[in-house]
């Protein structure tokens, strides 16, 4: 059991999209300046500095490059990589740092200019390798590839059409609408998703996130310091197999190991969410988190979605910021935007995209193909 | 290290898809009869360090497919769109192959072996 809480007291994200001649280093200096800001320390402060990979400056030793150019000198740093859950495992590492002792303030920190700083050829080629060299990635399937074999299963085991995944592009697109940030801010509805370009069925272009640049960080501390702290309580990890041919099981892909151990960590119950931030690589993504860790019953994420369950002020409000799928993803970062908007929200700052309670959020990121699995319980102090 | 109990690094049979040839092989553990597919010179079920190469008489179920739309190189794009299914092979292992495009899940399927320029790519048909 854990029993020692960390505190999230600031945080830091930029606009998703495109970001002509910034660098990795640029996008993730601004989110760590940011978040300094927000939480009220300065460079000196830090003494410790975890970041995650970026896919346009592959490099041994990240964090230390990254400390020299923001300029602090953490007594503790490197650089994580898990996938789409690095930066949830970020968040995990920087509760464990404070809860062993080993560091008082933790700046997280990411960022990767993956639109503008490769070719989409570049990009697509590099993802896919989250796949088997011989055994999957020669046969040629993109990442969307992956997810779509997930996704006509979970039709045929659910007796569910397109439409349900549309929803939750729909839905994502809604929230996004209104946040400045968000890399889209057009309306979409169903029949747009479902006519959009076919990229590997049944997923079409809106059911997949786009490519943005972008960054995201936080300063997590010991104490509940500056004007917006908020408690880190439970944290909890599952990694199944990491490759799509060797999974047995597509109905427990291990979202619901993590998430129920970290809500056992914070002494919770599934019931007690009030707010959730769920990775959405893709719209089956979304539905299959959704439906494993119990916030929404099997075949239902969609149909739900629908009916405005996911919307502020609603049953479950989720990702308010409009998620990978229409605020954006760029890389680690991606994940990162997901906490960033649960702490405006668990702190009222959300402006116009504001729910009314959102006292106890689960976070839940997933890296490869469903492969690798983190959780988070944050909530208000 | 006790000789016997180190795995020894070995490759798949050279008659085996992945190297060129017309063959699916599969692996099985006499110990505890574990069956599956990624060559490993170990179980990776009990670690038991001289596992059966089976070859695979490639008839099987599709447990799910898509229609790959978006090509990720030149090489891929002459195919496209193509068909990737999960196959569950009579032997007891899942893999990942091409096949015609109007498989879909359940269909009963047999294997062969497309060219594509320098590599085998493993192909299913209904049966």
């Amino acid at each position: 059991m854990q029993t020692k809480v960390s505190y999230l007291v600031g945080s830091g994200l930029t606009p998703y999209g495109k970001h002509e001649d910034s660098s990795t280093l640029d996008l993730m200096s601004q989110a760590a300046q940011l978040a300094l800001s927000d939480s009220g320390l300065v460079r000196g402060d830090i003494d410790a500095l975890i970041c995650g990979y970026s896919t346009t400056l592959p490099h041994l030793m990240l964090a230390t490059v990254f400390a020299e150019y923001f300029g602090i000198k953490p007594t503790y740093a490197h650089c994580v990589q898990s996938g789409g859950a690095t930066g949830f495992t970020l968040a995990m590492l920087a509760h464990q740092l404070i809860a062993s002792g080993a560091a008082r303030r933790v700046l997280v920190v990411s960022g990767e200019n993956r639109l503008t700083g490769q070719s989409r050829d570049s990009a697509v080629q590099v993802l896919a390798q989250v796949g088997h060299p011989t055994y999957e990635v020669s046969l040629g399937p993109i990442i969307p590839a992956y997810y779509g074999l997930l996704a006509n299963r979970y039709m045929y085991e659910h007796g569910t059409d397109e439409r349900n995944f549309a929803e939750l592009a729909v839905t994502m697109r809604r929230h996004a609408c209104l946040h400045p940030g968000a890399q889209f801010d057009t309306v979409i509805t169903v029949d747009e998703v479902l006519s959009s370009k076919p990229i590997s069925s049944p997923l079409k272009m809106l059911d997949c996130c786009p490519l943005s640049d972008g960054g995201c960080a936080f300063v997590i501390a010991d104490e509940a310091l500056g004007n917006y702290p908020i408690k880190m309580t439970g944290t909890a990890q599952h990694h199944s197999e990491q490759h799509i041919s060797a999974m047995k099981d597509l109905t427990y892909f291990g979202a619901q190991s993590s998430t129920q151990r970290a809500l056992e960590r914070a002494n919770r119950k599934i019931k007690d969410v009030e707010y959730a931030a769920i990775y959405d690589s893709f719209t089956i993504t979304l539905a299959i988190l959704l439906e494993e860790i119990g916030l929404a019953p099997r075949g239902q994420a969609g149909r739900l979605a629908g009916e405005g369950y996911f919307d502020a002020n609603s049953n479950m409000p989720l990702n308010l910021h409009g998620g990978l799928l229409s605020y954006g993803h760029c890389g680690v970062a991606g994940a990162m935007a997901h906490m960033a908007e649960a702490h405006l929200q668990m702190t009222g700052r959300a402006g116009i995209r504001q729910t009314s309670k959102a006292g106890v959020t689960l976070l839940h990121g997933d890296g490869g193909v469903l492969s690798s699995h983190v959780s988070l319980v944050l909530e208000s102090v | 290290m006790d000789s016997a109990s180190t795995p020894k690094p070995t490759k798949a049979p050279i008659n085996d898809w992945t190297l060129g040839g017309n063959a699916l092989h599969y692996q099985h553990c006499k110990a505890c009869t574990h069956t599956w597919y990624f060559f490993r010179p170990f179980c990776p079920s009990c670690g038991d360090t001289n596992p059966l190469v089976q070859l695979s008489l490639g008839r099987g179920l599709v447990f799910t497919q898509t229609l790959v739309h978006r090509a990720p190189d030149a090489k891929f794009r002459e195919l496209a769109p193509y068909k990737i299914v999960l196959v569950d092979l009579d032997e007891g292992f899942r893999m990942m192959a091409h096949g015609d495009k109007d498989l879909d899940i359940g269909d009963s399927v047999t294997l062969s072996f497309i060219a594509l320029e320098d590599q085998k790519i493993p192909y299913f048909k209904k049966i």
